[in-house]
């Protein structure tokens, strides 16, 4: 007779208990000085049947979910993104031609955008010189002549419309780990500006400005300077009040102190100069624009991955909130883009925002932003006011991802890495939401950011991929 | 007046649900209450009893529903408040606590806070606690799996896996367990010896380990398996087998004593071959199956034929004394004076028992030994269908209910928890001028109620008294399934239950057999 060593071992120790549902019985126990842990169980995906049905059948699946998801984890993990340069989207970004539009978000057309998006492309195609007023333009973006996608199938991300045409200069990131690259466009500042749909003269004005002055000042100087590790600045970032997201103000900063020594040895005048550092330093988000890329960079190396469950995209085009998942290719799940629950600048109110926008959120997905908040005391008041808000919002994200950040550490937590690789398991499993920061744009084009809060991704997108995951990989015989 | 409260996201479990809904509904302004979480299905009921659909829309299964019908509005008004304020007694020793974490969401966020857990205690409504226990084996932990509604199919899939990892899986539908003396859920406490016990029963595993405390000896380990684990062949006794061999090996305990329903005859195999196996002196008693005299012992095995004998077999190995095999401790001419006293009074006509039980192996025990003497008593735990009572509510001829059974705890709790169930149903019947006997057992010991005599004590008096007012006399016969020490006090009980008259027997068998002597005379007469 084989004797259970497990129970054998279970009499001659002392009873450790975690109790799950009636509370009367671990109270009982805790009387008795027994150690328990008494579980604040919920029901499992709420309560819905299909979906716990579905966690179920990934837990059959005919793949090894648990070693792809590792390996996603370790390329993410692993991911060292790297500022190389700056280029023209047309020479570097792929698969980017004249005729072609990228936008922030899921898969949009025309007809279906919201209006920041559609001021965005009005812009865009007057300057690219496709239209020359509005009317035009409007024509033109109707006629099926212009194509339409997103960033992200571009190896790039766009904040707010995310609107890139071919004559816009972009950031260059590599993932120096993976040798995949990101890219960006540079940040125009607040205001009016073409992201938040405007396209004004001054607006265009500006985006020509930055086209022949900005970037190649910038480019010049990052030449002399050489490549800008941005794990580590970002590293920085977050220990100097920052989150990656909705404050820049510190990364904004160390990009400046790194460049000034180059930008003043350029053989440019004074002036030009000084308007490049003035607009930078009139500008806290200037580095949102380097940290998306760099977020996007690291996050891509894990795409594709058979049989994971690792969220390696999320995205809005200010109609539609999407999703994708590393082990179902390049598929959306989207659901209807939120409203932001925010702050509103002075004079603005909450009828004037436009639903929730832009590519942004490529920061919460890669572990900083909203997943970060903790790092950020100074913008508690987006999360509910008070520190002990900001730090219970990052430990709740740390129920839903499968790692913790070896580089990104957050001082108030006693530097314990940011939350890194959502899993939709976790997020349907356990019904907690990825937390995302966000600007907040106007709904109207052209006025601009309105304000910045918390916004809520529609729950669908999750539980209609965690499905079609079950369906792709559903365990044909019947192992159990 | 109907109104519907929705409280997000706060999930209780159902038993305080349960006791808030009775609550509620106690008040005297509520016509009716129901508090519940916003599953789909709660909220198609409350849309079908009629309160407003808009109260309650987009509430799901995390959400907590306050449905109350008031006659006015005021009376609205009022019992909204006392739900917030029995809302807030529960929350309060948490929020109280001071700067304490959160308690954790999951097995994973528990096992961070508790180093070296080796048993997960899982209560959870059936169709999650599955897959709650299957994380928790797992992890390595023993799960007691209180939880009934768990399917067969689950309940083999969890036997089988813990059975490969050598773990143990108590349950589902396991309300009884003493682990290193440490009882689990519904138990007693009890001293601390030489038998271990492996019962496929709850209330049978009470019995037995307060009887064998009570008997000089003491309990090593008291294994619940559930109630399917030898009656179905697939489930084949897994964790049976498993705790036969544990105690087996396990130097503490030095005879061990099986208590189950008649196991499938493949299963009986097994358990027989195991105990045989084991090497140690062993005692079993399968619940209504007759024992081959001629077969005991047989090797290391005795059998018992009742829940007192299988205790006191087991307490006289455990004390290497002799056992002696008797039916009452009262002497025969003691218990000839009780059954004269106790029918002397009754009035021609009556002629019925009725068993009101909380415990179902108790009932069990109760109604096998009545039918062997009448032939004809109705049970919803009957074997014979033909005397399963077409409508389990109501009693007919001699009927002895557990009250335990499904279709009695379905939005209410077991009538070990609140005695209402059984009080209500024997005030109902109590103006039954053919009744002779009423058959009762009281249980002690934790998570029971805190005085089930006491709660129970009126409804007898008041029955006594209705059958002394049509001129007859009802018996009352009881017994306690507990010890001095569990925390309601077994000498306090029994004095309530003497006080209303109530016959006190010192175990179900002497209960049982006291009702089946004073039935015999009835007969006769």
């Amino acid at each position: 007779m084989n004797a259970p060593k497990p129970v054998l071992d279970l009499f001659s120790s002392e009873l450790r208990v975690v109790n799950f549902g009636l509370e009367s019985f671990g109270e009982t126990l805790a009387g008795l000085g027994v150690p328990v842990v008494q579980v604040d169980w919920r029901p499992p995906a709420g309560g819905d049947v299909a979906m716990i049905a579905a966690l179920d059948s990934i837990k059959n699946a005919r793949i090894d979910v648990e070693a792809a998801n590792a390996l996603a984890v370790e390329r993410i993990l692993k991911g060292k993104p790297v500022l190389v340069g700056i280029g023209m989207a047309r020479d570097v970004v792929p698969g980017m031609r004249p005729n072609l539009v990228l936008h922030a978000g899921p898969p949009i057309v025309w007809d279906r955008m919201c209006g920041p998006m559609r001021g965005a492309v009005i812009g865009g195609l007057i300057y690219e010189g496709l239209a020359k007023d509005r009317s035009e333009a409007e024509k033109l973006a109707a006629s099926g002549k212009i194509d339409f996608e997103p960033c992200h199938h571009h190896a790039a991300v766009g904040p707010m419309a995310g609107v890139m045409t071919s004559r816009m200069p972009v950031w260059i990131i590599e993932n120096e780990t993976y040798g995949n690259r990101a890219y960006a466009t540079l940040n125009e500042g607040l205001g009016k500006v073409l992201r938040y749909g405007a396209f004004s003269e001054e607006v265009l004005e500006r985006l020509r400005w930055m086209e022949t002055d900005l970037a190649p000042v910038l480019a010049k100087a990052l030449e002399r300077h050489g490549p800008i590790d941005m794990r580590s600045t970002i590293a920085q970032v977050l220990q100097m009040g920052d989150e990656g997201h909705n404050r820049n103000r510190a990364g904004t900063s160390i990009i400046i102190r790194e460049l000034a020594p180059h930008l003043v040895m350029l053989d440019e005048s004074r002036e030009k100069i000084s308007k490049v550092l003035s607009f930078m330093n009139a500008n806290d988000h200037f580095f949102l624009n380097l940290t998306m890329p760099s977020a996007k960079s690291v996050v891509d190396a894990a795409r594709g991955i058979e049989g994971s469950t690792v969220i390696i995209a999320m995205a809005r085009n200010g109609t539609d909130f999407g999703i994708q998942i590393s082990g179902l290719g390049d598929r959306w799940f989207i659901g209807p883009a939120g409203i932001v629950n925010g702050l509103y600048l002075p004079g603005f109110k909450a009828e004037d925002a436009a639903p929730d926008i832009g590519d942004s959120v490529i920061t919460e997905t890669s572990g900083i932003g909203g997943f970060a908040m903790a790092a950020a005391p100074a913008i508690v008041k987006f999360v509910g006011g008070s520190p002990a808000d900001a730090i219970a919002f990052t430990e709740r994200m740390y129920e839903i991802t499968l790692a913790e950040s070896e580089a990104y550490k957050i001082p108030a937590l006693d530097f314990r890495g940011t939350p890194t690789a959502i899993d939709l398991r976790l997020v349907v499993e356990k019904g907690i939401l990825p937390v995302i920061n966000t600007g907040i744009a106007h709904k109207d084009p052209g006025v601009g950011m309105v304000g910045a809060g918390l916004v809520k991704p529609p729950e669908n997108c999750y539980r209609d991929a965690l499905v079609a995951f079950a369906e792709k990989y559903a365990s044909t015989g019947g192992k159990r | 007046m109907k109104k519907v409260l929705v409280r997000k996201d706060s999930y209780f479990d159902s038993v305080f649900l349960m006791l808030m809904s009775k609550e509620l509904t106690g008040r005297p302004e509520v016509v009716d209450a129901n508090v519940a979480m916003g599953t789909p299905m709660n909220l198609g009921l409350l849309s079908d009893s009629g309160y407003p659909v808009a109260d309650f829309a987009g509430a799901g299964a995390n959400d907590l529903i306050i449905a109350i019908d008031c006659a006015t509005v005021g009376g609205l008004e009022t019992a909204a408040k006392a739900a917030e304020a029995l809302l807030a007694r529960k929350a309060a020793p948490r929020s109280g606590s001071g700067g304490k974490a959160a308690n954790p969401r999951d097995l994973s966020g528990a096992l961070e806070r508790i180093e070296g857990a080796n048993v997960a205690v899982i209560s959870l409504p059936g169709a999650y606690a599955a897959r709650e226990a299957r994380k928790a084996l797992e992890k390595g932990l023993h799960v007691m799996l209180f939880s009934d509604n768990v399917s067969l199919e689950d309940e083999i899939a969890l036997k089988t896996y813990a059975r490969s990892k050598g773990l143990l899986v108590m349950g589902p539908d396991c309300g009884t367990a003493l682990i290193n003396g440490i009882p689990l859920c519904f138990a007693n406490v009890v001293r601390r010896g030489t038998v271990g016990v492996v019962a496929a029963s709850g209330t049978g595993l009470q019995e037995v380990t307060c009887l064998i405390d009570r008997f000089g000896a003491g309990v090593s380990q008291g294994i619940g398996t559930g109630g399917r684990d030898l009656k179905n062949e697939k489930v084949g006794g897994l964790t049976m087998l498993t705790g036969i061999e544990a105690l087996a090996a396990d130097p503490a305990t030095d005879t061990i004593l099986v208590i189950s329903k008649p196991p499938a005859p493949v299963v009986a195999d097994k358990v027989v071959a195991a105990l045989k196996a084991a090497g140690k002196p062993a005692v079993v008693h399968f619940i209504g199956l007759a024992a081959d005299a001629s077969k005991n012992p047989e090797g290391t095995i005795r059998w018992a034929t009742n829940l007192e004998e299988a205790a006191r077999m087991a307490a006289a190995l455990a004390r290497k004394e002799r056992y002696e095999k008797r039916t009452f401790d009262l002497s025969d001419a003691e218990i000839h004076a009780l059954i004269a006293r106790e029918t002397s009074r009754m009035a021609p006509g009556q002629k019925w028992i009725r068993g009101y039980f909380t415990g179902g192996t108790l009932a069990d025990e109760a109604w096998i030994l009545l039918h062997g003497l009448t032939g004809a008593v109705y049970s919803n735990n009957q074997t014979d269908p033909a005397f399963v009572p077409r409508d389990p509510m109501k009693s007919t001829g001699h009927t002895v209910v557990d009250l335990g059974d499904d279709a009695f705890t379905v939005g209410r709790p077991h009538p070990m928890i609140d005695p209402s169930t059984r009080t209500e149903r024997i005030d109902a019947e109590r103006n039954d001028a053919e009744i002779a006997v009423m058959l009762v057992d009281v249980v002690l010991g934790y998570g029971s109620h805190a005085d089930p005599a006491g709660a129970l004590v009126p409804s007898l008096v008041g029955a006594r008294a209705a059958a002394a007012k049509r001129g007859g006399y009802l018996a009352v016969v009881a017994s306690i399934t507990g010890t001095s020490g569990d925390f309601q006090g077994f000498e306090k009980q029994k004095a309530e239950l003497e006080a209303a008259g109530v016959v006190v027997m010192p175990s179900n068998y002497q209960a049982s057999m006291l009702a089946v002597k004073i039935m015999e005379k009835v007969i006769a007469k």
